[in-house]
């Protein structure tokens, strides 16, 4: 019947299969600062998750001879501003740290994303009136919120979670829903409207399966500015309480050891700037991972 | 006579492999040579080593370059510089996105000459005017202080050839400078560049993946498949004596066959009828897109519908979907008028018409499978087992069933546009809308797709509504084709109609910008001036006016035009009788020596 001489699309040989799914990381991708990056937040996953197991001393237990001893076999980070050991205090405030950070970042994120995809498959109204909600609290100063809450209630660790986490669903909200109105104007989205399929359908199968990746980095962001406030309200002194302490509130308490270089205030520096940064390098990391796929061949 | 351009065994490797293999020709001064191919041939790579470039990962890992004796490939990064853009200049395909959209047109015309430090900006800007002149731009004095978004596509492209030849380079390469372009368009650019080519003796590369468009262009033509030369010589000899197989494929693809007769529509009643339906974008559908289109549908047939871009093709399309609500009109299916919007329209109904996008890549989600993509309507539609129906679907579009289980990433371009029009035909629809299917594929691919079209078409019985802006497809395909301009169907008749005159004279234009493949064509065509002119600003005038070459002062512009007989059964939205229309058109030389 057909006169070609080749039939193209035939198997034939097809494009390279590339990674399956967009959420396959392949480690060979991620340049080096990334893989850096994510040494980090492995380490400070698997700190918070078995830290306190192997921590050598109890968190409240006064073990030193002295206060802000330096580095020694007994006490590897030395001793603190009552003479505990600062190892095992950082064991332990890294599950408050990191565990409150991932608990605020996810219900953020997801929240987020869920008003997001909400609104955008909604009437153009529902859109609008959402949209105002968020920027009304996007201008609400999460410090200052975070203040006038822990004063009101007294500090908490639910308390504590739920600032972090409404502080940051608006803004999650804006990334959220920036990609989904972009996906929603793709041609999949009208065919699947044109077949007649509900809203739920069409923002569950098709616009969140093609936006966990953009989700996803801005839920490491989210992370680490969760970290950042809730340090910032533990050096404040209205984060987590005496006896148990995350990384901000290390700092804060060993604050007058800084003049004897005591590394009791310098390791929680540290621990939460490597967290923070091996975050960030591991988004960029996947960002520029990501941002490498769609150009001509 | 030393070669201006000599390649000898070229090769360019990119990550997976070499992109360009064993590659070797020459290019003598004031020669013309296209290079011609489908996507992934390798032609771009090729053109873009001439200038000693390679795109992100690729390297020259063997052969030589040279250019006025020295080999591009070894030569240091400021050597190139400055033969970039003075000595060796590159007109890419895509115009708009070419010209920061910040600047004044003059002041990146005149940019590689300032660059190059070759004459004064007062030299350069009255050179670029010269220029303007010879590219045939409107306004030449004046148009360099407009932005690149206050002119058209047609007009960009040239102020890009005008950028490109402002150094007055040896070898200037075109690397498919018309593709994004309408063919009335195309045919103005064609000339000037042609015209401007030959008169200023420059040495010309000539990039595409048309043969007919070559066939005016090129002295010389090489043809390439997956990076590799199949075939090259004198354009004379490839058109009509090629020795390569895959170029008499070519060729083939490129003529697509008129559409077999297809059993004559039953007579129970037009499926589809759209009754003047005007629609429109903005607030209120303040910016009018459709005026009062008429079409009729029969059961079985199928319906071609072209025009140019912002003709209202693919808005016909989205409102007969229901996509778009019409702000007149209404569109009836099986005579039962439809609910204006998707939202008020039953599942029964959206099942009976189902659209298939232009762009597969955008059309299909990229988060699923093969088979989720066409199990999904199946399911929805409750028409039988999804899993068996998609083997069938599979089978239907001469896919193997493991395709099922990919994704849309690791399929082709041919592939994935079966499964967009798969998706379609799950639904087990009464009427298919195509917009453009075929006009994101390579020549090849598409013609195959075009018979895969007409098979279905008789296994099946599909009612079709084809949109497309190329004549020779829709002829492939539609036994009754609608010509719409700006909005308005200027004309309607069936496809054997469109063999010769009488016809619209915007459909008798579009037929004359068609290239032919053969040389000559471009000189002979009657097809005058194209593109640029908006229609008149009363909406009851004929909106072809402005560019029409045989209006009538006093009346065409006074009165709108009414709907006159062309020949059985076709009609035509003009003041002349089909008598005066077939006149004209027989009598091209006079035309075109009244035109000129």
């Amino acid at each position: 019947m057909s006169e070609l001489v080749i039939d193209p699309m035939v198997p034939g040989p097809a494009p390279a299969a590339p990674a399956r799914g967009r959420l396959a990381l392949s480690w060979s991708r991620i340049p080096l600062s990334g893989r850096i990056g994510a040494a980090l937040v492995a380490f400070w996953l698997a700190a918070a998750a078995v830290g306190p197991f192997l921590a050598p001393y109890g968190v409240g237990a006064i073990v030193a001879d002295d206060v802000f001893e330096p580095i020694s076999l007994r006490h590897l980070l030395g001793s603190d501003y009552l003479g505990r050991d600062v190892l095992s205090r950082m064991l332990s405030g890294a599950r408050y740290t990191v565990g409150l950070a991932l608990a605020a970042a996810a219900i953020a994120s997801a929240s987020g994303c869920a008003i997001a995809l909400f609104a955008v498959v909604s009437r153009r109204w529902v859109d609008e009136a959402t949209s105002r909600l968020m920027d009304a609290m996007i201008s609400v100063p999460s410090k200052v919120l975070a203040l006038v809450m822990v004063a009101a209630f007294g500090s908490s660790i639910p308390l504590l979670l739920a600032i972090a986490a409404v502080t940051y669903i608006p803004g999650a909200y804006r990334i959220a829903r920036s990609v989904a109105v972009g996906l929603n104007q793709m041609d999949y989205v009208e065919a699947a409207r044109a077949r007649g399929e509900g809203r739920l359908y069409i923002a569950r199968h098709e616009i969140l399966p093609n936006m966990l990746n953009p989700v996803l980095a801005d839920f490491g962001l989210r992370f680490v500015f969760v970290v950042l406030l809730l340090s910032g309200l533990s050096f404040l002194g209205l984060g987590v309480q005496p006896p148990h302490a995350d990384l901000g509130s290390l700092v804060r308490e060993n604050t007058s050891g800084l003049g004897q270089a005591a590394p009791a205030v310098i390791a929680p520096a540290l621990a939460i700037a490597s967290l923070t940064i091996g975050m960030n390098l591991l988004i960029d990391g996947l960002a520029g991972r990501s941002a490498g796929v769609g150009g001509r061949p | 006579m030393i070669p201006l351009v000599k390649v000898e065994g070229l090769q360019v490797c990119g990550e997976g492999g070499p992109i360009v293999d064993d590659v070797s020709f020459e290019i003598a001064e004031g020669e013309v040579l296209a290079l011609i191919g489908e996507s992934g041939s390798g032609k771009t790579t090729i053109a873009l080593a001439l200038m000693g470039y390679v795109r992100g990962a690729c390297r020259i890992t063997r052969g030589v370059v040279t250019f006025e004796g020295r080999d591009l490939a070894q030569a240091r990064p400021h050597e190139l510089e400055q033969l970039r853009g003075a000595r060796i200049a590159y007109i890419a395909q895509s115009a708009a996105a070419a010209f920061n959209p910040s600047r004044t047109l003059l002041d990146q015309v005149v940019e590689p000459a300032l660059i190059h430090g070759l004459m004064s900006r007062r030299e350069a800007e009255a050179k670029a005017v010269e220029l303007f002149l010879s590219l045939r731009l409107p306004d030449p004095e004046r148009i360099g202080g407009r932005y690149p978004h206050q002119v058209s596509g047609g007009q960009l492209q040239r102020l890009m050839a005008a950028m490109a030849l402002i150094t007055d380079p040896t070898l200037v390469i075109l690397d498919e400078p018309t593709t994004a372009l309408d063919v009335t368009t195309q045919i103005e650019a064609l000339r000037v560049f042609k015209s401007v080519v030959r008169e200023r003796g420059v040495t010309a590369v000539y990039v595409s993946h048309d043969l007919a468009v070559v066939a005016q262009m090129a002295d010389r033509i090489l043809v390439l498949q997956h990076g590799q030369m199949r075939e090259i010589g004198s354009a004379e000899r490839i058109l009509h004596a090629p020795a390569d197989e895959y170029t008499r494929t070519l060729m083939a693809a490129a003529r697509p066959k008129a559409a077999a007769a297809v059993a004559p529509p039953s007579a129970d009643g037009p499926i589809l009828e759209v009754k003047s339906l005007s629609a429109g974008y903005g607030r209120r559908g303040g910016h009018k897109v459709l005026h009062d289109v008429e079409l009729t549908l029969a059961r079985g047939a199928s319906l071609g519908v072209i025009g140019e871009s912002g003709s209202g093709k693919s808005t016909l399309a989205r409102v007969i979907a229901g996509l778009l609500r019409p702000s007149a009109g209404e569109v009836r299916l099986a005579g039962e008028p439809l609910p204006q919007t998707y939202e008020r329209r039953s599942l029964e109904q959206l099942r009976r018409i189902q659209i298939v996008f232009q762009n597969a890549d955008t059309a299909l989600n990229p988060a699923q499978s093969v088979g989720q993509i066409l199990g999904r309507p199946v399911a929805l539609y409750r028409r039988g087992d999804p899993g068996k129906r998609v083997r069938e679907l599979l089978d239907l579009m001469r896919l193997p069933a493991s395709y099922a289980e990919r994704r849309c990433g690791e399929l082709s371009g041919g592939q994935k546009q079966r499964v967009n029009l798969a998706r379609a035909l799950a639904a087990e629809p009464d009427v298919v809308l195509c917009d453009e299917v075929t006009s994101a594929l390579d020549t090849v691919v598409a013609a195959a797709m075009l018979d895969l079209l007409a098979e279905l078409r008789r296994e099946l019985s599909l009612s079709l509504v084809f949109i497309s802006h190329d004549i020779a497809t829709v002829r492939a395909v539609c036994d009754e084709v609608a010509v719409l301009y700006a909005g308005r169907r200027v004309e309607l008749a069936p496809t054997r109609d469109f063999a010769g005159p009488p016809h619209h004279p915007y459909a008798d234009l579009l037929l004359a910008s068609t290239p032919e493949m053969r040389r000559g064509w471009l000189e002979e065509t009657r097809a005058s001036q194209g593109g640029g002119a908006a229609p008149p600003a009363d909406p009851r005038l004929c909106p072809f006016l402005p560019r029409c070459p045989v209006a009538v002062a006093g009346v065409c512009d006074r009165e709108p035009a009414p709907v006159r007989r062309l020949g059985a059964s076709g009609q035509a939205l003009c003041h002349h009788t089909a008598a005066e229309l077939e006149a004209f058109q027989r009598a091209p030389a006079a035309r075109a020596a009244a035109g000129i």
